[in-house]
């Protein structure tokens, strides 16, 4: 379904700043595959999530999405595939517009804009039983600006803007990590709700390690801007804490202290 | 203070044909996020077309269209330097603008100004006819305030019907939010050189306006025009921001601005006997003055609001 195909990317090449953000990355995915990604800070995590939506061109390597090679098309040409929640709650909503204006802006995702209304009658009941869901009582507040949402709000309706037209390919990034905790539980159990509903292909970044083992049916760790481990089905429900710490131990020769790794 | 009285027609009929342009800079400038300075230029395109055309024995609304389409071109201009050229919007608007100087002598035959004879052509505005409505020689539908009012109200209602279309709502996101807005699909790039199409667009149909109204197109008409049209849209929010929620009526309230605008320059000339020279240097300090007010409000007294309307909203998600 999709197939990242040995992948280069490096930020400031040729200065000091120079980062190697991926580096001969590899990774298949089957259509259903729910991945979760784990790895240190800087580990390429974001980038490859980044480099899959078309935020920024990579330096070679290819990647595939159902066939169709979509390495050097523009994001909002391959929006038409992929639903995207950020890290920051701030990005995936416009703010100064209203909840139902952004859901419609959604439900639109990869068709042409016409000079049809913005909005329709029976989108608006759509809409009101979907945000009546999410248990958030947004449904009686369609009309309202999202920017006086809660970032935990936000980043549900996000969530839902990302699934209201199933993509091939639900790209999450660390979603849930600018909320509290409780929020983040909220949003998570969210998550899995709908992915699950339409067996949404998924690739899902997380700093916590338990939920990298709870939520999907398989598991990747990232290491300098490329894969190190990787488990699934059977062996990655068996997996503890503990194990994923090791291997990344191993795998980084022990050099891990002072990672936000460890914390969650 | 019956100078000031007597002027007052005057000054709601330039303020009305301003507000047009202050319509035009609002989608930039509050839809899009991008100060577009090709407007100085592209408001002396429209009068200086529409002149040219008026002379050459054109119908006025044909002479309006070549206006308004030629401000769309200079739009275009802009939106192609600033997304495919890389120029940042800034830089491109007056790029385009500096441009323009040239081909507007050059539409106006190489002159600085083109005259046009109020008598051998059928306006839809003119300070004659304001005069003539006075006296009673036409009919009230000619007077200005009318005809320039009626005509505000119709493009209120396209506008109003277009940023509400699915082409219109992604213009709306594009600005909102970039990244969100490509998220979903949408081509940002096309929609900023479009909304500087349209936005340009408004502004030489209101040059085209102005140049009707004081039956002459000049290389400088256009001078000054952002900041007119900024001071009409800070006004429009400043006075009927909390009643003017809807789309459409904000897009009134900055017409309303403009009206405003005029008034008070005309009561400062004819009241406080201003040299007319220093009109420019008082409404770079008004605009200065209204950009600066909202800024420190945020800086010194928003902190302590942000947690009260938190807590209000009620942040439990």
């Amino acid at each position: 379904m999709l197939e990242i195909k040995n992948v280069y990317k490096t930020f400031n090449a040729g200065t000091v700043n120079e980062k190697v953000a991926l580096s001969g990355l590899n990774l298949t995915l089957n259509d259903g595959d729910f991945v979760t990604v784990i790895g240190g800070n800087g580990a390429g995590k974001s980038t490859m999530l980044n480099a899959v939506a078309g935020a920024y061109d990579v330096d070679s390597g290819a990647i595939v999405i159902d066939g169709i090679d979509v390495t050097h098309l523009p994001e909002y040409k391959r929006a038409k595939y992929i639903g995207r929640v950020f890290q920051d709650p701030m990005m995936g909503t416009a703010a100064t517009m209203q909840i139902e204006e952004n859901l419609a802006l959604a439900l639109r995702r990869g068709k042409g804009r016409t000079l049809r209304s913005s909005i329709t009658k029976a989108e608006r009941a759509e809409y009101r039983e979907r945000l009546a869901r999410l248990d958030l009582g947004l449904e009686t507040r369609m009309t309202s600006k999202v920017g006086l949402l809660s970032g935990g709000q936000r980043q549900a309706v996000t969530l839902l803007m990302a699934t209201l037209q199933k993509p091939r390919l639900l790209l999450l990034d660390e979603h849930t990590a600018a909320l509290d905790p409780k929020t983040a539980d909220k949003v998570l159990s969210l998550t899995q709700e709908l992915v699950e509903k339409d067996n949404l292909t998924t690739i899902m970044i997380t700093h916590n390690m338990k939920d990298a083992i709870r939520l999907g049916n398989r598991l990747i760790m990232m290491h300098e801007g490329h894969i190190i481990y990787e488990v699934s089905g059977e062996e990655k429900k068996k997996l503890e804490v503990s194990d994923l710490l090791e291997k990344f131990a191993q795998a980084s020769n022990g050099n891990f202290a002072n990672d936000r790794m460890l914390l969650s | 203070m019956i100078n000031f009285i007597n002027a007052l027609p005057g000054a709601v009929s330039q303020g009305l044909v301003w507000g047009i342009m202050a319509i035009g800079l609002y989608i930039t400038f509050k839809l899009l996020e991008i100060s577009d300075l090709t407007v100085d230029g592209s408001f002396c395109t429209g009068g200086a077309v529409c002149v040219m055309m008026l002379t050459a024995g054109y119908n006025v609304w044909i002479a309006m269209l070549c206006g308004f389409c030629a401000g769309v071109l200079a739009g275009f201009v802009t939106g192609i330097f600033h997304t495919l050229c890389g120029i940042p919007a800034i830089l491109s608007g007056i790029l385009t603008q500096l441009g323009l100087w040239s081909i507007n002598l050059a539409i106006m035959g190489m002159k600085a100004n083109q005259g046009l004879n109020v008598n051998n052509h059928k306006l839809l505005v003119s300070l004659r006819y304001l005069q003539d409505v006075g006296k009673g020689t036409r009919p009230f539908w000619q007077h200005p305030i009318f005809a320039v009012g009626v005509f505000t109200a119709a493009l209120i209602v396209v506008l109003y019907w277009f940023f509400g279309t699915e082409l219109g709502a992604s213009i709306r996101a594009t600005g909102a939010n970039g990244n969100m807005a490509r998220a979903q699909g949408i081509n940002t790039d096309r929609n900023k050189v479009l909304g500087l199409m349209i936005s340009n667009g408004l502004v030489a149909l209101s040059g085209s306006l102005l140049a009707q109204y004081q039956s002459f197109a000049d290389i400088n008409m256009g001078r000054g025009a952002i900041v007119i049209g900024l001071a009409s849209i800070i006004i429009g929010e400043v006075v009927f921001g909390k009643l003017f929620v809807n789309f459409g009526l904000r897009l009134m309230a900055v017409s309303f601005g403009a009206i405003l605008y005029y008034v008070v320059i005309q009561a400062v000339v004819s009241l406080l006997k201003i040299d007319t020279n220093y009109l420019k240097l008082i409404s770079a300090l008004i605009v200065a003055l209204f950009l600066t007010v909202p800024y420190w409000k945020n800086k010194y007294f928003h902190s302590k609001k942000k947690v009260k309307t938190a807590k209000e909203v009620g942040g439990d998600a």
